[in-house]
Formats: structure tokens, C-alpha cells, sequence
């Protein structure tokens, strides 16, 4: 469904993402890890049209999309969110969302109505009528992924909407995205919390210092050595390895 | 809901048959300028209250309207009608160009409103150096009085011209708060990237809302050229309308379908409070504008219509 | 072609109005450079310390040039007091919102002048307003060789006080990472103050050495707010060199298109730089040096 070819970004002499490829299959929930700073969300920006990338090509449901505008690409059915969640503070839940849903409808009266059922879908329903700017972090990430939702996409590329959600939270939207993935919407997800990984990706992509170092199943992917090492520095492994041994 | 409806249709039954009840010429001419500035401040608001891209020099689309039906009108004999249709077409094509340079190169806030005023600025010098405009003696638009040429015997007339206005333009704040397109600009306003995020594409909206805005004004220069005969370019593109415009929304509620013409109520009415305390001492009105414009800034950001809102809606304040 | 013996003066002639609006911009340049705002009354302020310095001068007979001794404090304290006591608190931390109220003070402030002193050009005598210096290739006015050289010295004061002073330091500090800097301590709100005190001192500067040749009015503020706001964004938001070569280029270009399409006319080269300056390089020629 999509597929990225040789991406290289560089800010001034830093390179941000270095000669990545990858692909996600239509259908599965595919996860980005790695540690800070590894070129994760560039790679996104440059998936949404938002970055353009020195050299490569993305190609979503066959068509290239490398350099085309952002609006555009969501109009094919790709649609980001962001890290740093971005709420329209002035405006409602269901204004929120509906600005989304004006993606696929023109008419005010559906995109509101829309924009309701995505809420419910969301787990969002009893603050519809509540001002985006008074969420808690938590509100704010479901909406982020509500008004996401509402463009009715094909691929979603979420940008850690777990981060700085506490445990119960995490679960809750674990089930939301299982939900929207069920509902037929494939997942490309960023995320730092791994236990949400683990249990919900198809595959996973490491990616470290602008390159992908591993790939594979993410359970897999979590034993690798030199994946360990990226995310706690060097000789992790082997200090883990031996402080398993020391403790069997 | 009921009730507002019924506010509603008082209030334009009152518009509709304040020309029989008030018969000064002065009040008439108040009433005039409320209403002129009423429709003009959502002009404004189009752009900088509901797309949230605030312009310092909105003359410029005043000022083109004004001299391209007057210019027309004596040039070319054009009816003042069309030339109020020219005047929307000319101040469009402007705000065109002012829109797809700033907003293709992503001027955005302070470095906007300084980009609009600076245009402003250029159009005032330009309109000062030509033969065609009149140079600084200004334009006379000649005295013809009729109806059918923009020119009514009395304030009536006007009055009424300046209600449909404000009508209008109150219905094109009905219309952006209940449409896809009004929606789009209200999000850019918030935040543009995640509008973009979401399909809105914020270059084309922004386009449209500049374009629609000084048409919008273009009408509005027409306007005051046939009802005052007579522009120069410090009327035309000087700060004066730039600034007006500007405070009327804001000073009513940014980016509200209300706002301007409470505004205009609000600043006009006060406006002349002043005069009448302090006597018509020049200067001393548009003082009393600048500290109107700090004091809303400063203790009523959502302007009256928020203050409105506060106190009939107590549990809005924190929803 | 132009003679160079009337090109060489109007180059001159440029450079000097170039020196005054560098005056002008400094103020409004380090404003920018530490609060990230733009100024709106600085304009309307330079005109109220023009007026200062006139009746000083016409009132108790003090001559311009001693009247900075007077001007600058002035400034700042009402520079100080209006950050403190308005702009700082009406803005809500909003960009927007410092622009509309800093344009509420010009509109206050001009229009009062307007009330006060009518719109009555004015200007004053000194002995020395039409005293000549031969620099060989043209004449110039004595208080404009003045201008510019203390054009240059007030350059220097402010990238001595940025650079070297502790409070230059805090400056720098809260320019940079407001909360930061609030963190290890800092009064941002005081140092904001200082900042837009220190850039308004600088317009307490520019009117003693610009009215021996110019006049006063209560629009005279308008004149020089855009071309201000020019110079600073040629020059680069922030940057103090900046202000300097790009209030040179202004004038120069105004003295140029002047003499090429006429007074009236002239005025438009410098919107239009400003004009294509915006859209094509908004970092401006030097960048930002504060923040």
C-alpha cells in the first residue's frame, strides 16, 4: 500500500533520515521504533507531503506522492497526526472533528453528524460540545486521532498518540486503533511505548541515526542486539545478557 | 433559539423604519457610517477574524473600489451600479495578487500585516503621482442625483443601500459558520499545518478569503465615493479605513457573524460620546478608538459579543 | 547619463538619511530581537520625543543637542512603563495581540498629539542648522555629519551594552529561551522592559539629532514607522549592523529614486524593497544576531 524508496533528508550538514526503504502492507499495523531523535517523525513529514526529501520516492497505492502537497495526499486516503498534538484550541470537539470529515463531505450537517459518530467511535461522545483548548492530554490524543479518523483514510500514520498516557489510558487506545485497524484502515505507527508495540504491530521497523537497522516481527525485533544497543547504548546487550545469566 | 429569532426580526423591522423615525440628517449620516462600517468590518473579519490572517492595510482594497468606479464614472461614463460591480472585480484582483505573493511565499502574522500595510502604502503614493487618479487634489465625482446613478436626493437612500450591505454581509457570516469553506478558515486560523493535515488546502482557502474580503471592501469604497463624491489618496489608501475596519470586528468579536456590526455600533456610538463630552476637538475621537482597541485587547479578547455570551450563558465561560 | 557631480551629493545626501533611520531602526531592531514583536508605536513615540525636544528648546531655550541628556532617560522610563504597565500585560503572551495594542499606543499618542499641538508643521532655529562641512566632493549640513557619525556611536553603545554587560547577557538570555532563562532566575519581565526601554532611549537619541534639520508634526511618525520597519527587515529582525547598512541602503535609495523619478515617487523604491525583502529573504541581509 505504501512504499518508501531510498528517503534521504539532511538539515544543513545533519542527516535526518538516511536512505530509508520500507513498505506497509494494506490491512496490518506496521511500527516505527527508535530511540529520540533516529529521523522518525521527519520520515513521517516526508511521507505527508509536508518535508521534501533530497532524494527517493514514496509511492502510495501506486502512485508517487513524493512531492505532492499535503492536502493532496490526504485526499487519496493518508492522513498524519502529530506528535505534538495541534488542536484547533478555539474550536469544539465536533467542529474538531468535523473539519476532517469536510474532507469527504461538503454539506455542514453531515460532516457534524460525521464528526459525532467518529467521537463515539473514539470513546469521545459526552464531550462533543467542549472546547479543544480544555482537554487533557489524553482528550487531546484521542482527537488528534478522531479528526484523523474522520477524513476516512486508508493509511494512518500515528505519531506516539501513547505518549504521556498513563497505563489505563494506553490500553484504552490500544483498543481503538485494534478497532480502526479491524474497521479496514492500515497503520503506520510511531511509537516509544513498547508494550503497545509489541502487542499491537504486524511488523516493526528500527530505525536509528537516520537509517533502518532491523526489521521484522517486533517481538523478534526487541532481542536483536544491536537494537538494544541503539535504544541504551553501547554494551547494553551484553551487560543485559549478563546480568540474565547472572540472575538464572 | 425562538427568542433570538424574535430579536432578530425586531431589530430589521426597527432598521427597516428608522428612516421614518429619525429625521436628522445628522443620525441619518450616523446611522450611514454604522452600517458602511458594520458590513466593511466583516470584510475585515473574513480574513483576519475567521482566517485569522491579520491585515494592516485593508484600504487598499477600500481605496481600489473608490477610484475604479469613480475613474470609470468619469472616464467612461459607466453607471456607478457596474462600476460598484468593477470596483468588487478591481479590489478582487488585488487582494488576488496580495494573496498568492504572501501566502505562496508563507508570510504569516506580524510579517502579513506589515506586507498589507506596505501595499497600502505603495497604492497611496502611486495614487498621488498619477494624472489619472488626480493626484493629491483627489477625484470629484460629479453631481448627477438619481437613483439609477448611485446618487440618492437623500440620506434615505443610503441608509437603505448600507442596510442591504450589512445584511449581506451578516449572511456571509451565517454562511462561513456553517459551511465547509468557513470551516476550512477557521482551522487554518487555529492551526494551519494540521488543516493541512486534514486535507484543508490552506494556500487555495486563504486565496479565497482575501479575494472575497476585498472585493467585499471594493464595494464598500464604492460606496463612500458616492456618497461623500469626493476621494483623495490619503481617504483612499491612507490608514484611517485600515484602521477602522480593523477595530470594528475586534472590538465586536473576532471572527463572529455579530461581531462587526456591534463593533461598529459599539465604536461609532461611543465614538460620538466622546465628541459630545470633550467637544470636536480633532483627534480627540480616534484617542479614544486607540484606547478602546488596548483596553479590548486587554480585558475583552472575544470582544462585546464574548462578554454577551458570558453573561447569558454562565456555564460557557470554562466549556 | 547623470553627472556624478549630482550623483556623488545625492549619494551623500543618502548616506546621511540613511544614518537617521538607522537611528530610528536600532531601537525598534533590538526590540524585535529580544521580545520578537513588532513594535507599532515606535513611530508615533519618536514623534512625541521630537516634540520633547522641541519645546525644550523653543520653552527653556535648550539646544537639541543638549537636550539628549534630558531625551534619553525620558525614553526609557516611558519606554520601561509602557512594556510594564500595557503592552506586556494586555498581550496574554500573544504575537498578535502586541501588534494591535502597540498600534492602539501609536493611534493614542498621535491623535493626542493631534488634540494638544494641532497639525501644525514645526521647527526650530539653531545657529548651526544651515552651517556647511566640505567634504571635498559635496556640501553637507553640519547636523547631518552629526547624525551620522552618532549613528555609528549609538551602534556601538548598543552592541557594547548586548555584549559586554551583565545586563546585555540577561538580554541575550531572554532573547534566546524565555523560560529558560526565566528558570536560572531571570526577571523576564523586567529585562523586557529594559530591552523596549532601551530601544525607545535610542528614538530619545534619534529626535535631538534629527530636528535641527527636520520638523514636527503629529504625523512625522508615519514617516518614518514603514521605512523603520523596512530598515530592520532588510537589515535583519534583531541584528544591530543590520539596522545600520540597511538604514543606509533606504536612504541612499531614497535620495537615488528621488532624483531619478521625483519626490512623490521616489518613496516607492523602499516599499517595494520592503515588499520583495518579505517575501524572498524575511531573515533579512544579516540574519537574527539576538535570538
Amino acid at each position: 500500500m505504501l512504499e518508501a524508496k531510498g528517503l534521504t533528508k539532511h538539515f544543513g550538514g545533519l542527516v535526518a533520515v538516511a536512505d530509508v526503504s520500507f513498505s506497509v502492507p494494506e490491512g496490518k499495523i506496521v511500527a516505527l521504533i527508535g530511540p529520540n531523535g533516529a529521523g522518525k517523525t521527519t520520515l513521517f513529514a516526508i511521507i505527508a507531503g509536508f518535508t521534501q526529501p533530497d532524494a527517493g520516492r514514496v509511492m502510495f497505492l501506486g502512485q508517487d506522492i513524493t512531492f505532492m502537497a499535503p492536502h493532496r495526499i490526504c485526499a487519496l486516503g493518508l492522513v498524519r497526526t502529530y506528535q505534538i498534538v495541534q488542536p484547533f484550541g478555539a474550536l469544539t470537539v465536533r467542529e474538531n472533528i468535523a473539519v476532517g470529515a469536510h474532507l469527504r463531505l461538503k454539506s455542514r450537517k453531515a460532516a457534524l453528524a460525521f464528526a459525532e459518530e467518529v467521537a463515539r467511535q473514539v470513546g469521545m461522545g459526552d464531550v462533543l460540545d467542549r472546547a479543544a483548548a480544555v482537554l487533557t492530554v489524553a482528550g487531546r490524543k484521542r482527537l488528534e486521532l478522531a479528526r484523523a479518523l474522520a477524513t476516512r483514510p486508508k493509511l494512518l500514520l500515528l505519531d506516539e498518540v501513547m505518549a504521556g498516557l498513563n497505563p489505563t489510558e494506553v490500553e484504552e487506545i490500544v483498543q481503538v486503533i485494534r478497532a480502526i485497524r479491524d474497521s479496514g484502515v492500515t497503520i503506520l505507527l510511531i511509537e516509544h511505548v513498547m508494550q503497545a508495540v509489541m502487542s499491537l504491530a504486524d511488523h516493526a521497523y528500527v530505525l536509528n541515526q537516520g537509517r533502518i537497522i532491523a526489521e521484522g516481527h517486533p517481538h523478534a525485533v526487541a532481542e536483536m542486539p544491536h537494537v538494544i544497543e541503539a535504544y541504551l547504548g553501547h554494551g547494553a546487550a551484553a551487560r543485559l545478557r549478563a546480568r540474565a545469566g547472572g540472575a538464572a | 433559539m425562538t427568542a433570538r429569532t424574535a430579536f432578530a426580526v425586531i431589530a430589521f423591522a426597527a432598521a427597516l423604519i428608522a428612516p421614518f423615525v429619525v429625521h436628522s440628517d445628522f443620525w441619518m449620516g450616523f446611522l450611514i457610517t454604522t452600517l458602511l462600517y458594520a458590513y466593511m468590518g466583516m470584510a475585515w473579519n473574513v480574513l483576519g477574524g475567521y482566517a485569522g490572517q491579520v491585515s494592516f492595510g485593508h484600504a487598499i482594497f477600500f481605496g481600489t473600489g473608490a477610484y475604479t468606479s469613480t475613474i470609470l464614472h468619469i472616464s467612461f461614463g459607466l453607471n456607478p451600479w457596474l462600476g460598484m460591480v468593477a470596483a468588487a472585480v478591481a479590489a478582487g484582483l488585488v487582494g488576488a495578487l496580495i494573496g498568492y505573493l504572501s501566502f505562496r511565499y508563507g508570510l504569516r502574522g506580524s510579517y502579513f500585516a506589515l506586507i498589507t500595510l506596505a501595499f497600502a502604502e505603495v497604492f497611496r503614493i502611486l495614487a498621488n503621482s498619477f494624472e489619472f487618479t488626480g493626484g493629491g487634489v483627489g477625484l470629484y465625482v460629479p453631481l448627477k442625483i438619481g437613483w439609477w446613478n448611485l446618487q440618492f436626493p437623500s440620506k434615505t437612500g443610503f441608509y437603505y443601500l448600507a442596510l442591504a450591505l450589512t445584511c449581506l454581509s451578516l449572511a456571509i457570516g451565517a454562511w462561513l459558520e456553517n459551511s465547509r469553506f468557513g470551516a476550512s478558515l477557521m482551522a487554518i486560523r487555529e492551526n494551519e499545518s494540521a488543516a493541512e493535515a486534514l486535507g484543508v488546502n490552506a494556500f487555495a482557502c486563504k486565496l479565497k478569503a482575501i479575494i472575497l474580503s476585498g472585493a467585499m471592501m471594493g464595494v464598500g469604497g464604492t460606496f463612500y465615493a458616492q456618497h461623500y463624491l469626493y476621494i483623495d489618496p490619503t481617504i483612499a489608501y491612507g490608514p484611517g479605513v485600515s484602521v477602522e475596519v480593523l477595530l470594528v470586528p475586534i472590538i465586536g468579536g473576532l471572527g463572529t457573524m455579530l461581531g462587526p456590526l456591534l463593533g461598529s455600533a459599539v465604536l461609532h456610538g461611543a465614538g460620538e460620546l466622546a465628541r459630545r463630552l470633550m467637544g470636536d476637538v480633532p483627534g480627540l475621537d480616534l484617542v479614544f478608538y486607540g484606547v478602546l482597541l488596548i483596553v479590548m485587547v486587554r480585558f475583552l479578547p472575544e470582544g462585546v459579543i464574548g462578554l454577551l455570551r458570558r453573561r447569558h450563558k454562565p456555564g460557557a465561560a470554562h466549556a | 547619463m547623470l553627472e556624478l557631480t549630482i550623483l556623488l551629493p545625492a549619494l551623500i545626501n543618502g548616506l546621511t538619511l540613511g544614518a537617521v533611520y538607522a537611528l530610528v531602526a536600532l531601537g525598534l531592531t533590538l526590540i524585535y530581537g529580544v521580545l520578537h514583536i513588532i513594535n507599532f508605536a515606535h513611530g508615533s513615540l519618536l514623534m512625541a520625543a521630537l516634540y520633547g525636544v522641541f519645546f525644550l528648546n523653543t520653552g527653556l531655550g535648550i539646544d537639541p543637542y543638549a537636550a539628549i541628556v534630558v531625551m534619553v532617560p525620558a525614553l526609557f522610563a516611558a519606554g520601561y512603563v509602557l512594556q510594564r504597565s500595557v503592552i506586556g500585560k494586555a498581550s496574554h503572551g500573544k504575537d498578535q495581540n502586541v501588534l494591535l495594542v502597540t498600534l492602539g499606543i501609536a493611534i493614542v499618542i498621535e491623535n493626542l498629539a493631534l488634540a494638544l499641538f494641532s497639525a501644525d508643521t514645526r521647527t526650530i532655529d539653531t545657529p548651526y542648522a544651515f552651517e556647511m562641512v566640505d567634504l571635498g566632493i559635496a556640501f553637507v549640513p553640519l547636523p547631518r555629519v552629526i547624525a551620522f557619525i552618532a549613528a555609528l556611536a549609538v551602534t556601538a553603545v548598543l552592541w557594547f551594552i548586548i555584549a559586554r554587560t551583565d545586563l546585555g547577557r540577561a538580554i541575550r538570555a531572554v532573547a534566546k529561551e524565555r523560560q529558560g532563562a526565566r528558570l536560572v532566575g531571570i526577571d523576564v519581565d523586567h529585562i523586557f522592559a529594559m530591552s523596549f526601554g532601551i530601544g525607545t532611549a535610542c528614538l530619545g537619541a534619534a529626535a535631538c539629532l534629527l530636528l535641527p534639520t527636520f520638523y514636527v508634526s503629529p504625523g512625522v511618525g508615519h514617516v518614518f514607522v514603514l521605512i523603520a520597519f523596512t530598515v530592520v527587515v532588510l537589515g535583519g529582525m534583531g541584528s544591530f549592523v543590520g539596522a545600520l547598512v540597511g538604514g543606509f541602503i533606504i536612504g541612499v535609495t531614497e535620495s537615488l529614486g528621488g532624483l531619478l523619478l521625483g519626490e512623490s515617487l521616489g518613496q516607492i523604491g523602499i516599499f517595494l524593497i520592503f515588499i520583495a525583502i518579505l517575501l524572498l529573504r524575511p531573515t533579512g541581509l544579516f540574519g537574527s544576531r539576538l535570538s
